[in-house]
């Protein structure tokens, strides 16, 4: 069916709205990427066979909802039944029948898939009562969980290419970037460079054709925003472009998702043919005289393939590596024509921009940073997940109140912002309002959303380490700081790691530092460096434990621990001679056991099984 | 195209609008390094050798440090190739070149000029002297073959034909092994046979001396491409030019005759 007009799509959502008023409850199943890997996949046939079989009165598959990610990732896979938001977590496919007979059948709650609050013990019965969702404002993530991924009826339900048609039918490009202007929205990528603006020099550049380009390729270690939104509310982002390249006069989009998202680029690609089904993609969208055409390329694995040059180069196909950007992409990006790159999560803001307009968007957040954020909270958190909160929203409230804390209730050590080149920020910046100056300010950055909490047992160092290495591996090796730098400078952490380091070593990668950040040629590089400096910055001190005292005080560095078992707590059960895989640990049953410190490889096997916390480590 | 006033170290000078710094800078006879920079390919900006640094009478005292080879000329810019801080990114940067090609004698002689004759970083154990300029791959680009590619990403990078199998794509040619700076890229030449990349050619031979003028793929793709007469190719250099020469030399003497007579 083809939607020729504003009119038949009004239509549309009324039958839709209509049809959807017959059933009274519906099933909503997670299929986020956490739930997934948890088993929602088998859920969802339990659910559909079972319902199938039973014949309950007003209930039919139909009620089944397969969304996109709900955010409360730690407690999955969950399983909601709206219109109330009975929330049911860490469901198994043994819950189903009994789900469906309680709760479905009757108005029977099930304690035992309750939420509990950690701290009161009390059972939540809706996710509007749980404090992971009730401090949170939704914008971007709007649809997640609330609409089902493969369909598009449902997003028109909810109100979807609703913004499209007021775009098309009554509005001029320019009152659509005046809007967006308005609306003070900044590139959710990273950079944060004001949206409206980047759209408007882009219609302005008189070099046909214009391009209209969605980043999609989320690469940080930890970050699942876009991916989310891509796979569950993949029209959000169709709808966006397509408003974005109405007011820049693109008649072409592309967008670039990620290789390791096979879920994001199979859920895109349906949309895509369902919106050209009704003609919301293709020649002359609803009647007007206004085409547009997507396509979905994919990405080839490579992290520096995010960075806007070296993305459009792989668009055109050409090796991924940045250009040198003394000429902007928005005037000579892809195939060197005017091009507009935003980011997933931009283009999902701008329908309920167009919808709510510019200064109700405005007034959300910061006066300089507008709206809402989304994040993926992964690390030492209680809560793991993805989260939406307004900006200016606080650290604290981010790890604390929606977070649920640090695991274990454990001291909190540092949060990591930014990505790989973001920076870690420690225990006295956590009241930081989390926006893009103020970030930024702190030597750390938002980049795209991703935020690593870390405890006490994590170790600054190994860290640092660790994102360098990921650095020397993603860095595209064109040019020479960025490759040979970041090398050198990962080899001298891995010697600081090892013990073997000298305070030399620290002014040498402090100055190796400067001349990366100055000599590279592209984003990637010139914040590469960031993991040590933002360490060596607020952690300094863990670093010359490292090397003076060659120690690492978090009990991470492997050179410089050593695990040993305490006489009087060790009741001889044998786990850890069981668990080690060296053969390290010598004991008879009943008998303390023993670590030889010449054989152990230090890997902690011995530490996670002893239920005596029996082990030590130091 | 508007000509332009910049000031490099101290000087004004004139240029192009829009032409690339590193030209002027060359032009006036001043010295800098790069070793990704070729006139016969684009600019690519990978060493970073060519860094300069650059403000204006507005910027209010702030400045920028940009890679020459890519930065259009624009009027009142303000150029300094050899401040202190771009002195030491350059010897940073051929220190670090230093410690992944210890042994190659072009990187050796560019650091010993910035001073360094050691590298302070640690060496690579199986160092090669491929210093990824590029300059092969974007040749082999531009003479519209594109037989050869960077391959991989990160510290790994390697240049290398596809799947590292001979490249069906290679035509022989060896502007890569000729634009080469180090000399890496190899190949071997006996008789009317060549080997590049591990691909073998045959090459025709001059019907007049007998010497190997040109594989059969390049000249089948010139005569397809660049319209020129397959049998051009049937005849080396060298016996062109004594061809050229002797038309010459008859002209001229019919001339002479002319006059005499």
């Amino acid at each position: 069916m083809r939607i020729e007009s504003p009119k038949q799509l009004a239509a549309l959502r009324k039958d839709l709205l209509a049809k959807d008023k017959q059933t009274t409850k519906k099933l909503m199943v997670c299929c986020g990427p956490g739930c997934l890997a948890n088993g929602a996949g088998k859920l969802v046939t339990e659910f559909r066979n079972t319902l199938k079989k039973k014949h309950i009165k007003g209930i039919s598959v139909e009620i089944l909802k397969e969304t996109g990610c709900h955010g409360f990732c730690e407690q999955g896979p969950l399983v909601v039944i709206e219109p109330e938001g009975i929330f049911y977590t860490h469901v198994k496919p043994a819950d189903v029948e009994t789900i469906i007979e309680e709760s479905l059948r009757h108005d029977y709650v099930i304690d035992g898939l309750l939420y509990t609050d950690h701290r009161t013990g009390e059972r939540k019965r809706t996710y509007h009562d749980i404090d992971f969702y009730s401090k949170q404002t939704r914008i971007a993530l709007r649809n997640l969980g609330k609409i089902d991924q493969y369909s598009i009826d449902d997003y028109i339900m909810h109100g979807g290419y609703q913004s499209m048609a007021k775009v098309l039918t009554s509005m001029t490009p320019d009152s659509v970037i005046s809007e967006v202007k308005t609306s003070g929205l900044r590139g959710r990528g990273g950079a944060g460079f004001p949206a409206g603006k980047k759209w408007e020099s882009c219609a302005k550049a008189d070099d046909w054709p214009h391009y209209v380009v969605c980043n999609g390729d989320e690469g940080d270690p930890g970050a699942f925003m876009d991916r989310s939104i891509m796979e569950g509310d993949p029209h959000s982002v169709i709808e966006g472009m397509i408003i974005c390249a109405f007011a820049v006069g693109a008649r072409n989009g592309y967008i670039y998702v990620r290789e390791e998202y096979p879920l994001a680029v199979q859920n895109l690609q349906l949309a895509i043919k369902q919106a050209t089904d009704y003609g919301l993609i293709g020649e002359k969208i609803l009647g007007t005289e206004f085409s547009f055409e997507i396509k979905v390329n994919r990405g080839a694995g490579a992290f520096v393939c995010g960075e806007s040059s070296a993305l459009m180069k792989s668009i055109a196909g050409e090796v991924g590596e940045p250009r040198a950007k003394y000429v902007r992409s928005v005037l000579k990006g892809l195939h060197d024509h005017p091009t507009v790159l935003n980011n997933v999560e931009s283009y999902a803001n701008i329908p309920v921009i167009i919808d709510k307009g510019g200064e109700w968007f405005a007034k959300i957040g910061t006066p300089k940073s507008t709206g809402t954020k989304a994040f993926s909270l992964v690390g030492k958190v209680r809560n793991t997940g993805l989260i939406e909160v307004p900006m200016g929203t606080t650290l604290r409230e981010i790890i604390y109140d929606i977070g649920g804390g640090i695991q274990d209730d454990r001291p909190f050590k540092a949060v990591q912002t930014g990505g790989p080149s973001g920076g870690c920020l420690p225990d006295d910046k956590l009241d930081l309002p989390v926006d893009f100056d103020t970030l930024t300010d702190a030597y750390s950055m938002m980049g795209s959303g991703g935020m690593i909490i870390m405890d006490d047992r994590t170790c600054v160092v190994d860290v640092a380490k660790y994102f360098l290495k990921f650095l020397v591996d993603e860095s595209c090796g064109k040019c020479t700081p960025c490759r040979e730098g970041l090398y050198q400078l990962h080899a001298l952490a891995q010697k600081i790691s090892d013990g073997l380091g000298t305070e030399d070593d620290i002014v040498k990668m402090e100055k190796l530092s400067d001349v990366i950040i100055m000599g590279s040629l592209c984003g990637l590089g010139k914040s590469g460096p960031n993991p040590f400096v933002s360490t060596i910055r607020y952690f300094r001190d863990e670093y010359l434990a490292h090397i003076k005292d060659h120690k690492c005080p978090a009990g991470v560095c492997t050179a410089l621990i050593r695990y040993d078992i305490i006489p009087e707590k060790c009741d001889g059960c044998m786990a850890c001679i069981f668990a080690c895989a060296v053969n390290a640990i010598t004991g008879r049953k009943g008998k303390v056991h023993t670590i030889n410190q010449d054989i152990c490889t230090k890997c902690g096997a011995c530490m996670a099984v002893c239920r005596r916390h029996a082990v030590e480590v130091s | 195209m508007a000509t332009v006033n910049i000031t490099i170290n101290g000087r004004v000078v004139r240029a192009e609008k829009g032409e690339m710094l590193l030209d002027v800078i060359r032009r006036e006879g001043i010295e800098i390094p790069a070793t990704c920079a070729h006139k016969a390919v684009e600019a690519f900006g990978a060493c970073r050798l060519c860094t300069v640094e650059i403000t204006k009478d507005d910027w209010k005292g702030w400045k920028n440090y940009v890679t020459s080879c890519l930065y259009p000329v624009e009027a009142g810019l303000i150029v300094f190739t050899h401040s202190q801080p771009v002195i030491d990114l350059r010897k940073t940067l051929l220190d670090l070149q230093l410690a992944r090609h210890p042994n190659t004698p072009l990187i050796q002689e560019m650091a010993a000029q910035y001073g360094v004759n050691k590298t302070s970083y640690e060496e690579l154990p199986d160092a090669d002297d491929c210093i990824l300029c590029a300059l092969c791959t974007r040749v082999c680009d531009t003479m519209g073959f594109a037989a050869i590619s960077t391959v991989g990403r990160g510290h790994g990078k390697k240049v290398a034909p596809p799947l590292d199998q001979p490249p069906p794509a290679c035509v022989g040619c060896l502007a890569c092994a000729q634009v080469c700076p180090t000399n890496f890229i190899k190949f071997t030449q006996a008789g009317a046979h060549r080997e590049i990349w591990g691909k073998a050619f045959d090459m025709i031979t001059c019907t007049r001396c007998g010497k190997a003028v040109i594989t059969k793929e390049f000249a089948e793709n010139l005569s397809a491409n660049r319209n020129i007469p397959r049998e051009y190719f049937d005849v080396c250099d060298d016996c062109h030019r004594k061809e050229l020469a002797g038309t010459m030399g008859r002209i001229a003497n019919w001339n002479r005759e002319e006059v005499t007579r």
